[in-house]
């Protein structure tokens, strides 16, 4: 309780100052119409309209909550109006990326851990790679693919998730690698354990938690990733391209419930990841 | 097909290089480490001539690293002016807006436990949230111009660098803290001498990781409404019309810009923060 209350203090806080902004913000367009009408407005008037607006610059809790609830509970979820189609859709590539990041990550870490050379030329690449801002090849990357003759948009989003969500794997792993002391290693050779058998059995190991940790990490850059892939390039289908399509009809209730199921969305995964890792972790006796 | 053996002969060349400058006593010299990542670059660049030109590929798919050269110096004038809408006022903008707002809600935070602990999770949270997604909302509020891309950068720079600070200047051991308490130092004593310096290392962990979100902000808003000119605006465009050879300008600056702008930071990290273990 002693750790919930303080949470759910500052969320109520959140709520009450969007509730407060939502009133000045709509308000211009509140006292546009009136004037137009020639009607006198009183502040509760006022206050009321703001709240109640169908394009509002900043919809009110309430507005989005309804909304959610619209499309989300009372539509059918094979509608191509509901948000649980349209989050599928998001969550189909942002796991296709996790794998595809989560595979390449771990696959260069192995080469980085065991090749002197990979290391020394692979690594500093790595991190330049994570300095191009991925949304300024996302656009070509959907492009280039489409004229390959790649159907559909989820192997492109998948691939700028994985571009994304590769990197923090990389780093934890290569730590993770590593983290065994001269003392384990020496101990495997006195076995007179081969190179494979210090891997899977001491390496692979201890690096488990470090991959959790950055597993975390990375499900949530691979819906970043996803979200960013369906942004800028004529999506119509996934939770991006419902914040895309809100912004070209100018409907802000529909941004703001896509970013709401995003985040839900967001929060799903990590919290399942999480579950995995105390799982894994206990499983394999890491004492916590 | 026949420059496709070359590149492979160059592949396997080069990494023998590679392996013979990491295997000897260059590795552990500033100009082995140097060497090794640069000869794999210009490698990857070699292949990439070659196999573009030896198996035909379209301009349309991926153009050959010398014609993007060609691009590069030839659009010079209008790569510059992309660079200061997108990167000096949209990114940087943002970026020092969103650093010091974050930095101070973080030391405002600090002064009350009760906040901590409920902002703290919904900051680490919200980290990890795309976003990006407000982008369009932002714009709509703040209008076309870099005014809202700056936005933007504020709103994605502000949770990394608030929850690193926090961390950070909750960082001190009990001992150090006692210590400063025997000093009989006062609040701002203790956070000036102590707690700040200590926080460093976390707070310029935020501040890298916040310049790549500078710059994927900044673009991303160009996408949903810009001046005629900017870096987003121009890969859409130039992505729309395929003149891919732009496009990969375009990235080309992008990644040099993101590239020197987190050089920059940890270089200031490297001088600020001198004293710790990972510094020396």
């Amino acid at each position: 309780m002693n750790r919930i209350l303080p949470v759910l203090a500052v969320l109520a806080a959140i709520l009450a100052i969007w509730y407060v902004a939502v009133v000045p913000m709509n308000a211009g367009w509140t006292v546009a119409q009136a004037e137009r009408a020639g009607q006198e407005l009183t502040f509760p008037d006022l206050v009321a309209d703001t709240m109640d607006q169908d394009r509002p610059r900043l919809p009110a809790p309430h507005q989005v909550a309804a909304e959610l609830k619209k499309t989300v509970l009372d539509t059918k979820v094979t509608s191509k109006r509901s948000l649980v189609f349209h989050g599928w859709i998001t969550l189909q590539s942002t796991l296709w990326g996790f794998a595809l990041g989560t595979v390449v990550g771990i696959g260069m870490a192995v080469s980085i851990v065991y090749s002197r050379t990979a290391n020394m030329s692979l690594m500093p690449w790595a991190i330049i790679s994570q300095t191009i801002p991925i949304v300024a090849i996302a656009p070509m990357i959907i492009v280039v693919l489409a004229t390959l003759g790649v159907e559909g948009r989820t192997v492109p989003k998948a691939i700028i998730s994985a571009y994304l969500c590769f990197f923090p794997v990389l780093v934890s792993m290569v730590k993770g690698l590593r983290s065994p002391g001269p003392m384990q290693i020496d101990l495997m050779k006195t076995y007179s354990a081969s190179a494979g058998q210090t891997f899977w059995k001491l390496r692979l190991p201890a690096s488990v938690p470090y991959l959790f940790t950055s597993l975390k990490v990375g499900i949530a850059a691979a819906l970043v990733g996803t979200i960013v892939g369906e942004l800028p390039t004529g999506a119509i289908q996934g939770l991006g391209a419902r914040i895309l399509i809100g912004d070209q009809f100018g409907n802000p209730l529909m941004i703001w419930s896509a970013l709401i199921a995003a985040a839900c969305l967001a929060g799903a995964l990590v919290s399942i990841v999480a579950v995995l890792q105390s799982l894994a972790l206990q499983r394999m006796g890491y004492a916590r | 097909m026949t420059l496709v053996f070359p590149a492979f002969v160059l592949w396997m060349a080069a990494w023998w290089l590679n392996t013979r400058i990491a295997g000897s006593s260059l590795a552990s010299s500033y100009a082995g480490r140097v060497a090794v990542p640069v000869v794999f670059g210009l490698t990857v660049l070699a292949i990439w001539e070659l196999v573009v030109r030896g198996l035909d590929v379209s301009q349309v798919i991926l153009p050959a690293p010398t014609v993007i050269a060609e691009t590069l110096a030839d659009e010079t004038g209008t790569l510059w002016i992309d660079f200061r809408q997108t990167a000096l006022k949209g990114a940087i903008s943002g970026y020092v807006i969103g650093c010091l707002a974050a930095f101070s809600v973080a030391l405002a935070i600090d002064r009350s436990p009760y906040l901590r602990r409920g902002l703290l999770p919904i900051g680490n949270f919200v980290a990890a949230l795309p976003i990006v997604g407000i982008a369009p909302i932002l714009v709509n509020w703040f209008g076309f111009d870099w005014q809202s891309k700056a936005a933007v950068v504020v709103v994605m720079v502000f949770f990394p660098i608030l929850v690193n600070t926090v961390q950070g200047l909750a960082d001190t051991a009990a001992m150090q803290r006692d210590l400063m308490r025997t000093y009989s130092a006062s609040y701002w004593q203790t956070l000036l001498k102590l707690r700040l310096p200590a926080a460093m290392p976390f707070v310029f962990n935020g501040l890298k990781i916040a310049t790549t979100l500078a710059l994927i902000g900044a673009i991303v808003a160009e996408y949903f409404g810009s001046p005629t000119r900017g870096m987003g605006f121009r890969i859409s465009t130039s992505v729309g019309t395929l003149e891919l050879a732009m496009v990969w300008s375009e990235i080309a600056v992008t990644a040099l810009a993101g590239t020197l702008f987190y050089g920059a930071v940890t270089l200031v990290e490297r001088w600020v923060t001198f004293w710790h273990p990972s510094q020396r």
